[in-house]
C-alpha cells in the first residue's frame, strides 16, 4: 500500500525568547487507511508536529510529503488549496462558525473548493450529517447544539471534500467519556469502512491504545512507533 | 465561483451585528447625504449669484468717458519739447466731447460679425427729473431695446408687474424704478411726468416696475424705449451712450476688451475688471462645501475602520478556522473588504436618496428676496455629477477604511489562534 504521509528529518525551533529546539529529526511514514495516534507528554512537540503536517505552519527544516506530493516550499496560497482539498481537521474545541447553521458549516469547505454545485454540496453535507447521526440538527444554529454534537458536525465538515487524511488535535480532549467513545468509534468506522487515513494527536491513553499504531514522542523526538 | 461564499460570509457577519452595521452605514449615509445636499444647494446658490452678475452684466461695456486730453498742447510745442523743460500747466480742464459713442452703429455691425460675440445692444442714458407736483426727484432714464436686453441679460428678472417687451411697441411707456414708484406712490398704468435738463416735459405711462434690490439704483433708474430716451436727451436717432456686449465664452472678455479699445478707439471695460470680487466668493463657497463634505466622509470612513477592526478581534478564531479549512489570506482579506463595501454601498445608496429628498424639500421651500423679484423658492442644482461623485467617493473611502483591517485579518496566523485556546 502507498504512503499517504511521509515525514523526513523535521527540525523545528522556537525563537522567542531564545532559540529552543522543539522537534529534533522527526521521521515517520503513514500508510493509506491507517489510523495513527501521536502521544506524548505536554510540551513534547506533538501538537507542533501536527501543525507542521497541517501545512499551516511552514517554518521548519526537513520535508513533508502528502500523497506523493512534496508540501515543503509551496506558497501560502498553494498550501491553502492543499488543506481545502486534501486535509480534514478536527480540533479540541469545535471551531464551528457561530453565525451559520450546522448544514452551512459543513458545506463551507466545499463551497470554497467550488467544484460541485450548491445543491449537490447541500445534498452531500446532509449525507455526511446523516452518517454521523445528527441530520436532524442540520437547520439549527451551530451555537444551539451540545458539545458532542458540535464535534460530530466538525467531523462531518472535515469529511465534506473527501480528503486524503483527517488530522485531529485532541479531538476528544473536551468531551465526556461517552461522547469521546462515540467520536472514537466514528473515526474507527471511517478507517474501516471508507479507508480514510487518520492522524490524531491525543494524550488519552485509552484512545491511543485502540488505534492501529501509536507514535510516542518525547523531547521533540519519536521514541517508539507501534502498538502500545 | 468561490466569491459567492465570501460574499455570503461577509453578509452574514453584517446581518448578525445589525446595530454596528447600521451605525457604520449611517455614517456613510450622512456623509453622502450631506455632500449631496451641500453641493446641490451651494452650487444652486452660486449659480443664482453668478447669474446675478454674469448674466445681467455685459461681458464688455463700451462707453465714453470724460477725461483730460492725454496729450496737452504744451507737450506738442516744438519750442519746449526738450527734456530739460518741465511742463507745469495749472488747472487743466477735460475737453468737452460728445457723450455719444462715435460711429456706434458701425461698431455694433462690426462686432455682430465677430463669431465670439453673442449679441450687442446699444443703450441711451439720459438725465431726467421725476415730477410730482412741485417736487422734482433726480433720475436717470435708460433707453433700451427691451427684447435684446431680455435675451442677452435676463432683463425680465428685474421687472415686476408687467412685461419688458411692452416698451418696444410703446414710445410713451416707462419701466419705473421701484424706489421712485414708492416715493411718488405710483401704480402700473399711472402716468409719470418727466422733466428733461433742457426744460422739456414728457408724460410716460408706467408699464412695469424695475426692482434690482439695490436702493440707490431703484431710487433713480428707469427704463424706456431707445427713441424716448434719445428724445429726453434731446439727441438724434444715432445717439447711444453705451454698447453692451455679451460673449459666447466669458474667457474672451479680457483679450477682446483690449482689441476693441484699440481698433475702435473707444473706452471698453470687461466684466472681470468690473466685478473682480465676485469670482473669489464663488470659489471660496465651493471650497467650503467640498471641505465639509469630504470631512464628513472621512469621519464615516474612520467609523467603518473602527467597527471592522473590532469585528476582526472578535472573529479571530473564525478567521483561524476558515484558514484551516483552506481559505487563503486573500480570501479572508476579501471577506472584510466586501463587508466595508456592502456598508458603503447600502449607506451610500440611502445617503443619495436622503440627499435627493432633502434637496427636493429645499427647492420647494419659499425664498423671497428684494434682489430677485422673480425667484420664489431656494435654488437647488440637481446635477447628476454630484450623485456619481458622491457614490464614487463613498466606495473609495469605505474601500480604504476596510482595506487596512482586512489586511490585518489576512495576516492572522491560524496556528497561534488555535493553539492559544
Amino acid at each position: 500500500m502507498s504512503n499517504i504521509l511521509e515525514v523526513k528529518d523535521i527540525n523545528k525551533y522556537f525563537y522567542d525568547p531564545v532559540k529552543v529546539q522543539i522537534l529534533n529529526g522527526v521521521n515517520f511514514t503513514m500508510k493509506r487507511g491507517e489510523f495513527v495516534s501521536i502521544q506524548g507528554k505536554s510540551g513534547c512537540g506533538k501538537s507542533t508536529l501536527l501543525y507542521l503536517l497541517s501545512t499551516m505552519d511552514t517554518n521548519y527544516e526537513g520535508e513533508i510529503w502528502l500523497n506523493g506530493e512534496l508540501l515543503t516550499g509551496k506558497s501560502a496560497n498553494q498550501l491553502a488549496k492543499v488543506r481545502n482539498e486534501h486535509i480534514g481537521f478536527v480540533f479540541q474545541f469545535h471551531y464551528l462558525l457561530p453565525e451559520f447553521s450546522v448544514l452551512e458549516n459543513v458545506m463551507m469547505p466545499a463551497l470554497k473548493l467550488g467544484i460541485k454545485s450548491r445543491s449537490e454540496i447541500e445534498h452531500l453535507a446532509y449525507e455526511k450529517l446523516k452518517m454521523l447521526d445528527i441530520s436532524e440538527q442540520a437547520k439549527k444554529r451551530a451555537t444551539q447544539i451540545s458539545g458532542g454534537q458540535k464535534q460530530r458536525v466538525a467531523i462531518a465538515r472535515a469529511l465534506i471534500n473527501d480528503p486524503d487524511i483527517i488530522m485531529g488535535d485532541e479531538p476528544t480532549g473536551n468531551l465526556d467519556s461517552k461522547n469521546a467513545d462515540l467520536v472514537f468509534n466514528i473515526f474507527k468506522d471511517l478507517t474501516s469502512s471508507l479507508g480514510m487515513s487518520m492522524l490524531i494527536v491525543t494524550h488519552d491513553d485509552d484512545f491511543a491504545r485502540r488505534t492501529d499504531r501509536v507514535i510516542t514522542m518525547a523531547d521533540g523526538k519519536v521514541i517508539s512507533e507501534g502498538p502500545i | 465561483m468561490n466569491n459567492s461564499v465570501l460574499v455570503k460570509i461577509a453578509r452574514t457577519h453584517l446581518v448578525e451585528r445589525k446595530k454596528q452595521s447600521i451605525i457604520a452605514a449611517l455614517g456613510v449615509t450622512f456623509g453622502i447625504g450631506t455632500y449631496i445636499i451641500l453641493m446641490s444647494f451651494m452650487t444652486g446658490l452660486n449659480g443664482l449669484l453668478d447669474g446675478l452678475i454674469l448674466n445681467r452684466t455685459p461681458h464688455i461695456r463700451i462707453y465714453n468717458e470724460v477725461e483730460a486730453s492725454k496729450v496737452q498742447p504744451i507737450e506738442m510745442s516744438e519750442a519746449y519739447k526738450d527734456s530739460s523743460f518741465v511742463h507745469v500747466v495749472e488747472s487743466v480742464k477735460p475737453r468737452k466731447s460728445q457723450a455719444s459713442i462715435r460711429n456706434n452703429q458701425g461698431i455694433k455691425l462690426a462686432l455682430q460679425k465677430d463669431d465670439r460675440v453673442k449679441g450687442v445692444t446699444p443703450l441711451v442714458s439720459a438725465r431726467v427729473f421725476y415730477q410730482s407736483g412741485s417736487v422734482l426727484l433726480n433720475g436717470n432714464l435708460m433707453g433700451i431695446d427691451a427684447i435684446e436686453q431680455e435675451k442677452l441679460f435676463n432683463f425680465n428678472q428685474y421687472v415686476v408687474g408687467g412685461k419688458p417687451e411692452d416698451l418696444n411697441n410703446n414710445k410713451n411707456g416707462i419701466i419705473i424704478g421701484a424706489g421712485v414708484a414708492k416715493k411718488l406712490r405710483l401704480k402700473v398704468g399711472d402716468y409719470v411726468p418727466l422733466i428733461t435738463p433742457n426744460g422739456e416735459s414728457m408724460r410716460l405711462k408706467i408699464v412695469a416696475f424695475f426692482q434690482s434690490g439695490l436702493a440707490e439704483v431703484d431710487n433713480i433708474q428707469s427704463y424706456a424705449n431707445i427713441k424716448t430716451a434719445q428724445m429726453a436727451a434731446n439727441e438724434g436717432p444715432s445717439y447711444a451712450t453705451d454698447l453692451y456686449i455679451k460673449l459666447k465664452d466669458i474667457e474672451n472678455a479680457i483679450p477682446m476688451t483690449a482689441e476693441i479699445s484699440e481698433s475702435f478707439g473707444v473706452h471698453a471695460v470687461d466684466i472681470n475688471t468690473a466685478n473682480a470680487q465676485f469670482e473669489t466668493g464663488t470659489s471660496i463657497r465651493n471650497l467650503i462645501s467640498y471641505a465639509v463634505s469630504i470631512t464628513l466622509l472621512i469621519v464615516a470612513g474612520f467609523g467603518i475602520y473602527n467597527i471592522l477592526n473590532m469585528l476582526i478581534y472578535e472573529k479571530m478564531s473564525d478567521i483561524a478556522i476558515l484558514k484551516a479549512m483552506g481559505f487563503s489570506g486573500g480570501d479572508v482579506k476579501r471577506i472584510f473588504i466586501y463587508q466595508a463595501l456592502i456598508i458603503g454601498i447600502v449607506g451610500g445608496a440611502i445617503g443619495m436618496l436622503m440627499g435627493y429628498g432633502v434637496s427636493v424639500l429645499i427647492s420647494k421651500a419659499p425664498f423671497e428676496t428684494e434682489a430677485l423679484p422673480t425667484v420664489k423658492t431656494f435654488p437647488v442644482n440637481f446635477e447628476l455629477a454630484f450623485y456619481i461623485g458622491g457614490s464614487l467617493f463613498a466606495l473609495f473611502t469605505t474601500f480604504f477604511a476596510g482595506y487596512l483591517p482586512a489586511r490585518k485579518a489576512s495576516k492572522i496566523d491560524p496556528v497561534e489562534i488555535i493553539r492559544g485556546q
